[in-house]
């Protein structure tokens, strides 16, 4: 998709270009983008003109070099428009710090972030495969190297956004003997590779991902695979990212429920001056969980910078077992939101149209527990708390 | 040290690969040392060697091999003495 930038987007802040796609382009088009179950090609197509595919890269890569914290609060200003497309702009920025991090060395991967930031690149992702299911750390498909040619074929079950991505970033094994959790990352770009839909995306929420699966037939050059092995990807920066760029996904969708909880009880008070809305007191406490639901985004990203500045942080125990938390809370966390903001809203919100439906956020939200089972995760951490102690400190 | 070490490994199947194959450098979790077995030998090690590993031995290089195994439990059963 090519499309002229907007020259604006040079000289404005990040947040004020994403709350213009947010409110001009993603709005508009997230009801339907839900009912017909598509890519928000409309709303991506924004993103690209202003520039915000690729503004975490480095400044002297071409990006802007921003800073987590600014990621998240731009991919929770997104949320809060469309649900589906902070997703998927969550999970492009997911698989963007995995480049931005892991492509030190390959002149190849430098090459590709400049290219990425150039031309504003939508990465998608391929870590599930039949067989083996969300367990990310294990593959049974393996990428052959032959000569300077890579060749590899993978089936997935997931590949969100898969038709409209630039490149997808697969894992596989690092060859047909390796071990099943002796995994690499490749770098399939469009153009290399052919998909074969084998499992459609119907769902109750996060319609317009279009987490498809796929047969994934990929063949390009052989330099396209990671130097640094997945184990040390996973663990130094995507499984973090991902619990804390998806709490900040949900933490958008969820702050949309309360903004129109508080605008609804707004508009009751000024219909009957003098007395206090049944909702406000509702209100009040959907607020605490609110702001609890963003103590959590804000302390796993100081915790994960905090461990990136100590590289020794970045792979205890403790550290895993925080992260695995903070996204079982969020998940739990955005739901629990999204009710409580119903009881306010009534019958008003349940609608599935009109100004205070919140029946997209709630279902898109849903989903939240099972992307990577909230149980899959506990199970994780209690096995790391058999060993690791609980973090009673206050810093 | 490193042969009570290779023992363990080996009674509590942390590995899906044969202990005679497995090289004291050799990374165990590219031989397949799933983050449950891991957690499983932290448990076992300290056990055997009534040590308890403090919070900042706790991470994927400390049970990177045998031989940084040896090297932790080493300073532990030291430290202790």
């Amino acid at each position: 998709m090519n499309v002229a930038v907007n020259p604006a987007a040079l000289t404005t802040p990040a947040l004020e270009r994403m709350a213009r796609v947010a409110d001009e382009v993603a709005a508009r088009y997230a009801a339907d983008v839900d009912a017909t179950g598509r890519f928000p090609e409309e709303t991506f197509a924004a993103l690209k003109r202003e520039r915000l595919l690729g503004c975490w890269i480095p400044k002297e890569y071409g990006g802007e070099g921003l800073s987590l914290t600014e990621i998240c609060g731009l991919v929770a200003r997104l949320g809060q428009a469309c649900g589906s497309s902070a997703m998927i702009y969550g999970m492009h920025q997911i698989k963007m710090s995995s480049l931005i991090q892991h492509s030190v060395g390959s002149p190849w991967h430098l090459d590709y972030m400049r290219e990425a930031a150039r031309d504003q690149l939508l990465l998608g992702s391929a870590t599930t495969e039949g067989g083996i299911g969300g367990d990310l750390r294990n593959s049974i498909c393996a990428v052959e190297v032959v000569g300077d040619r890579y060749r590899l074929t993978k089936q997935a079950t997931c590949i969100s956004y898969g038709r409209a991505a630039d490149a997808i970033l697969a894992t596989c094994r690092r060859n047909p003997d390796a071990a099943s959790s002796d995994q690499v990352m490749v770098v399939c770009r469009k153009g290399d590779y052919t998909l074969r839909e084998t499992v459609d995306w119907d769902t109750m929420g996060m319609r317009g991902t279009r987490s498809e699966g796929f047969e994934l037939v990929s063949e390009g050059d052989a330099r396209q695979v990671f130097v640094q092995p997945f184990s040390e990807i996973a663990a130094q920066s995507m499984l973090a990212m991902a619990h804390i760029i998806w709490t900040a996904t949900w933490y958008g969708i969820a702050a949309d429920t309360v903004v129109k909880a508080q605008a609804f009880v707004k508009a009751e008070a000024k219909k009957k001056p003098g007395t206090v809305p049944p909702g406000a007191l509702r209100l009040a406490e959907v607020s605490a969980s609110l702001q609890q639901m963003k103590s959590l985004l804000v302390a796993g990203i100081a915790r994960y910078e905090e461990a990136l500045a100590d590289e020794s942080l970045m792979n205890t125990l403790s550290f895993i077992a925080e992260l695995n938390t903070i996204k079982v809370s969020a998940s739990q966390l955005g739901i629990a939101i999204a009710q409580q903001s119903l009881m306010i809203l009534g019958l008003a919100g349940y609608r599935n149209a009109g100004p205070w439906t919140i029946a997209r956020n709630y279902r898109d939200l849903l989903s939240a527990a099972i992307m990577i089972n909230n149980d899959r995760i506990l199970g994780n951490t209690s096995n790391l708390l058999l060993i690791s102690k609980i973090d009673v400190s206050v810093a | 040290m490193a042969t009570q070490i290779r023992e363990l490994i080996g009674n509590h199947k942390i590995l899906p690969v044969s202990m005679e194959r497995v090289r004291d450098e050799d990374d165990l979790y590219e031989l397949g040392m799933t983050s449950f077995a891991s957690v499983q030998l932290m448990l076992a090690l300290e056990e055997a060697f009534d040590i308890e590993f403090p919070e900042r031995m706790l991470n994927r290089k400390t049970f990177a091999s045998i031989s940084a195994i040896d090297r932790s439990v080493s300073e532990l059963v030291s430290g202790r003495a």
